[in-house]
């Protein structure tokens, strides 16, 4: 009988806490590991992790960004849809979950994904080009990691006190 | 077109968008078909977090090796990925569009080298305002917003998308609010 993945501690008035535990066997982990290996590749060959592409697409002079944006979601739709019509399972036959996030007020959204924006465009960078920049030599967006770090303890600080 | 060719174009030059965003979306049932991880980058800051200063925090007083040693061991495999990318990919200058090199020109940048402007991009430009504000006050605001937005661009954009998830689409529309705002805005005022 499939059950859901496992839950930690769930707290229904904590939506922020982890909710998911991935497998983590020796295996799966190499596995996660090669997967971001070829993440960072095709970060790098598709330019998306430029701070010169961010900036073309944030002022609509070229619709490559807007191209792979948009297929990359809907190869990753009809794969989810399909996963869920197959019912498909993982390699170790787990069912496959993906849990809703929730959307409360909807304010976090909102407002934490316009204060992403803006970093977004100033560094050039999310975060997963932030770590293949450094791996491609543009060693001070390490900086730019460690200002990062700053911010999500800061979040966690005044996570009690922000609307979500 | 000979295989081969084909095979030096994609390992020596920027892929074609066809390429790159299916590639991209590809990560997606990858990850959760090895071991349902939700494919999502941000993630990692916070696990990070949680495993050096946690302190007597909430957000971060959760079993980081538990949920969270997938992601960083991913975001460890970027770092690797970009760096073998740089070393056997051939030399890297993004081809942008003439119109953006005269914006970019009217903000001070004219060199067009490399992956990010190394007028900007070095650890000398950290001791300039200009600088001070791209790298360290941007990368504050990419990590306290994606805390705060639960998820960044892999999180929201490509996972909650593709899930049909109203708060991603929430999300997306923020990430290009501000990304606009600080395009049009912010950067004009720092040259």
């Amino acid at each position: 009988m499939p059950t859901n993945p496992k839950l930690i501690e769930p707290k229904p008035t904590e939506p922020n806490q982890p909710s998911q535990i991935p497998a983590q066997s020796a295996g799966a982990l190499i596995a996660y590991l090669l997967l971001g290996v070829a993440f960072g590749v095709v970060l790098t060959k598709s330019e998306v992790l430029s701070w010169f592409r961010i900036q073309e697409m944030f002022r609509f002079q070229s619709p490559r960004m807007y191209e792979i944006i948009v297929s990359a979601i809907v190869v990753a739709a009809i794969s989810v849809a399909l996963i869920k019509g197959l019912g498909a399972k993982t390699i170790t036959r787990q069912p496959i979950y993906i849990p809703p996030k929730k959307l409360g007020h909807g304010a976090r959204y909102a407002v934490g994904g316009t204060i992403f924006g803006l970093g977004w465009a100033l560094t050039g960078a999310c975060p997963g080009p932030l770590f293949a920049l450094v791996g491609n030599g543009v060693t001070v967006m390490a900086a730019a990691i460690v200002s990062a770090l700053v911010g999500t303890w800061f979040y966690g600080v005044f996570r009690p006190r922000l609307p979500h | 077109m000979s295989s081969t060719t084909t095979l030096a174009i994609l390992v020596f030059d920027p892929w074609p968008w066809y390429v790159a965003g299916p590639a991209i979306g590809l990560f997606v049932p990858a990850l959760l078909i090895v071991g349902n991880a939700l494919f999502g980058v941000s993630s990692s800051l916070r696990h990070t977090c949680a495993a050096v200063f946690s302190g007597k925090i909430e957000y971060f007083r959760y079993d980081w090796r538990k949920v969270g040693l997938w992601n960083l061991l991913f975001v460890l495999g970027i770092l690797v990925g970009g760096f073998l990318a740089s070393h056997y990919g051939g030399p890297h200058n993004v081809a942008i569009s003439e119109a953006t090199k005269i914006d970019l020109a009217k903000l001070g940048i004219h060199d067009f080298l490399g992956l990010a402007p190394r007028e900007l991009f070095h650890w000398s430009a950290l001791l300039t305002f200009r600088g001070f504000v791209l790298i360290v006050v941007g990368g504050f605001l990419v990590g306290f917003g994606t805390a705060y937005a639960g998820g960044c661009t892999s999180g929201h954009a490509i996972s909650g998308l593709a899930d049909l998830q109203l708060p991603s689409v929430i999300a997306v529309v923020g990430f290009f609010a501000g990304g606009l705002i600080a395009t049009h805005f912010i950067l004009p005022l720092l040259r």
